[in-house]
């Protein structure tokens, strides 16, 4: 018996649904077996207002399950979320966007009047534009992760999602049965090499290529903290490229920039990765641009507008 | 006052839209709006990040398309910071960019658009999906799943993330593809393009010719076009290249992408998110009067098969032909972006197929050494749904001070705007309609978008 599924986007890229379509050859049984699908507006053409478009409220079909991407940003993503809470028996934050706001929460620390007003003031833009506000959604005072807005009973977070995790949660949730997220940061999963703190005093910029041989499995590169990048793998959740590959970052020479956000569902990534630092030994002042460590995680209130300073410091 | 019909949402495109539909007292149109509601703010959050990282961040404009926007990124970033990349990193990054065309392509074309075709216009909405193609066409089904997801572990495995890729930094590529890896992906490509084969024998037998009265009518508008040319002999190219802005009448002029203000404006409307890009240079203004439009132009593949003088490849060359034979040049009906997205399916295939029979191709000289420093870098790419700028102001310390984006689609926002106008005009009369009628206009969003 197929589990009744609706699937929105809000404040999102499409990249969480198009991990779902990365499923493979099991996404077949998946969309056609073990759930019916009954509403999902990038594959299907379930209207909001009827499918004749002269509806007068918001509505979306009842479902068992209800998998939501994209965090919330202005009225329009919230009207959605609070119709899928109502409809949906059980609710799934999908993407780190849903569960710690994602990149899009880079607006947290913004001015956000003065940014949208940038936004239509570029070195293209006509003359004398304004920032659209005809019968577009009005914007919220800063971008919220979903669980800031209604009850979430299910997290599936990463910048994308792993394609197979999300099967195996999707197949679990059809079948009825449990599944258990994994609770480990991207370093207890990576196979580098590592030697031990103290050679590393400052981090640097990804300027040039990591030190490896490519001929060799990833397990016999240096760890790329020691090799003296920043890399945030120690303050990521786990699960990126599955539970039996190398993280998919370190797969391709390059450090964790914390796609998958904090490791404990509340923790902090720039504080969390500023106290990995000091206690390695490592000034965590040579970080350029701190903030932007909470790049994928700055919902929550954790990353707010800075007064402007006079003296042009970033951290 | 009139009725509005509201199509809420766009469906089966990538992005967050719908159109409003006003009608007269006699129930014909009088207006139609497509109100781009999504509004995120990249070119501010990017500024005081160091340059190097923006190709890491401005991925999440689109998860359809990102290898596009990392590679945009990654080629402004080089020419802020004054590098030029060897040429197996370039090779790389254009490998990696042809393969996700690729996947983009039969994500479009089958997944998304096919539908209204193999189901039909006005099949109901419950069936009228990639669900119901599985049932109605269970073999082909199994097929476009198999071989979007062989594009899509090709770049995985060879470049670690396909979605939100992270391999292209500045300077080149992070690393080398191995003798083994070439092999692979060469083979993999191979079948990739007997199956882009079969993908325009299949549609050119099975929708074009069945379908012959949408695609001449709905969306139809007539504009200019904006793609990408190779610099020599204005063959079509993706990855570099130089810009070709074309009139209506065909006649058309080539410039630098790093001068792209001098002949592309923005034109803001209070009812949409999206700016309008409009040919500045034209000295015409901006209208979207569909019997006398001003500025407006076109981009994705039927503009760069316009734009063209030829296609490097053979089989793609010869599709090329045949097309122009029948629809002439420049071809206006906008269902035919279509037929131009699955010739351009098998040029990339061809192309990547060309690439990795290349000796450089496992060169490990793939990155140059950045310095962060003061500059300016406007990085081009044409990605699948259209020519994409980056432009990027950095500082001393090599940190983003000011950015500004065009993006494939929004090339297509105002001449969206104009196909939804002309197919609604032409499709409902006397305030009658049904589903199957909007979902025909939806038809003309789809063939630039999804």
């Amino acid at each position: 018996m197929a589990v009744r599924a609706a699937f929105e986007w809000l404040n999102s890229c499409s990249g969480c649904e198009i991990a779902i379509l990365n499923i493979g050859e099991a996404l077949i049984p998946l969309i056609t077996e073990h759930l019916e699908i009954v509403h999902a507006p990038i594959l299907m053409d379930h209207k909001y207002l009827g499918q004749c478009g002269d509806g007068r409220k918001l509505e979306i079909p009842e479902a068992e399950v209800g998998i939501v991407s994209g965090g919330v940003s202005n009225t329009e993503h919230l009207e959605i979320l609070l119709a899928m809470r109502e409809k949906c028996r059980m609710l799934i934050a999908l993407g780190t966007c849903a569960s710690h706001g994602g990149i899009p929460a880079l607006m947290n620390g913004q001015d956000r009047k003065e940014g949208w007003e940038g936004v239509f003031a570029t070195s293209t833009t006509d003359p004398g534009c304004a920032v659209p506000d005809v019968e577009v959604p009005a914007p919220l005072d800063r971008v919220y992760a979903c669980d800031e807005k209604v009850a979430i009973d299910l997290v599936l977070p990463g910048c994308p999602p792993n394609p197979a995790r999300i099967a195996e949660v999707l197949t679990a949730v059809a079948q009825g049965r449990d599944t258990l997220l994994p609770g480990k940061s991207v370093c207890d999963t990576c196979p580098v090499r590592r030697e031990g703190k103290g050679a590393v005093s400052v981090v640097r910029r990804f300027l040039t290529n990591a030190d490896f041989d490519a001929e060799e499995p990833v397990g016999k590169m240096r760890c790329l903290l020691e090799q003296g990048f920043m890399c945030m793998g120690p303050v990521t959740a786990a699960g990126c490229a599955g539970l039996d590959l190398p993280p998919s970052c370190i797969r391709a020479g390059v450090p964790c920039r914390g796609c998958f956000g904090p490791v404990r569902r509340d923790g902090n990534q720039m504080l969390d990765m500023m106290n990995a630092l000091a206690s390695n030994g490592i000034d965590f002042k040579s970080v350029v641009d701190r903030r932007s460590l909470l790049r994928f995680s700055g919902a929550h209130g954790l990353l707010r507008q800075i007064r402007k300073n006079p003296a042009g410091k970033k951290g | 006052m009139g009725k509005v019909i509201q199509i809420a949402p766009i469906t089966r495109i990538e992005g967050h839209a719908r159109i409003a539909i006003h009608l007269d007292d006699r129930g014909d149109v009088r207006e139609t709006f497509l109100h781009i509601t999504s509004l995120r703010g990249f070119e501010k959050f990017v500024e005081g990040r160091p340059a190097e990282e923006i190709p890491r961040i401005v991925t999440r404009i689109c998860g359809i398309c990102p290898w596009m926007h990392h590679l945009a990124a990654s080629k402004a970033v080089d020419a802020a910071f004054g590098v030029t990349p060897p040429p197996a990193g370039i090779l790389l990054r254009e490998i990696c960019q042809l393969l996700a065309h690729i996947s983009d392509k039969i994500l479009h074309f089958f997944f998304l658009a096919a539908p209204d075709f193999i189901l039909g216009p006005d099949a109901d909405y419950s069936v009228r999906n990639v669900m119901g193609i599985v049932k109605a066409a269970p073999e082909l089904a199994a097929r476009i799943v198999a071989m979007r997801q062989m594009g899509q572990r090709m770049l995985e495995g060879f470049a670690g993330k396909a979605i939100h890729p992270v391999a292209g930094v500045v300077g080149g590529f992070s690393r080398p593809m191995l003798e083994e890896q070439r092999r692979a992906l060469l083979r993999d490509a191979e079948t990739l393009l007997d199956f882009s084969c079969y993908a325009l024998d299949f549609a050119k037998d099975s929708v074009f010719a069945q379908y012959r009265d949408v695609f001449q009518e709905p969306g139809t508008i007539t504009t200019g076009f904006l793609g990408t040319v190779d610099r020599t002999d204005g063959s079509l190219r993706l990855y570099d290249g130089i810009q070709r802005l074309m009139k209506a009448d065909g006649s058309f002029t080539d410039f630098e992408g790093g001068r792209y203000t001098e002949y592309i404006g923005e034109h803001v409307e209070p009812w949409s998110f999206g700016k309008m890009p409009y040919a500045k240079s034209w000295q015409e203004g901006f209208s979207l009067d569909i019997a006398a439009p001003a500025g407006i132009y076109r981009s994705n593949t039927l503009a760069r098969i316009n734009v063209c003088e030829t296609i490097s490849t053979p089989r793609a060359q010869a599709a090329l032909e045949e097309f122009r034979g029948m629809f002439g040049r420049p071809a206006q009906q906008t269902m035919l972006y279509h037929y131009t997205r699955l010739i351009e399916l098998i040029y990339v295939c061809e192309r990547v197929v060309e690439l990795l029979q290349r000796e450089e191709a496992t060169d490990t000289r793939i990155r140059t050494r950045a310095e962060p420093q003061a500059g300016r870098g406007v990085g081009i790419v044409e990605a699948p749904r259209g020519t994409l700028i980056h432009d990027y102001t950095t500082d001393g310390n090599g940190c983003i001070t000011r950015a500004n984006l065009i993006v494939g689609t929004t090339h297509n926002i105002a001449p969206m705007n104009m196909s939804v106008r002309q197919a609604a005009a032409s499709l409902i009369k006397g305030g009658v309609y049904d589903q199957g009628i909007l979902n025909r206009i939806e038809m003309a969003i789809r063939a630039y978008d999804p």
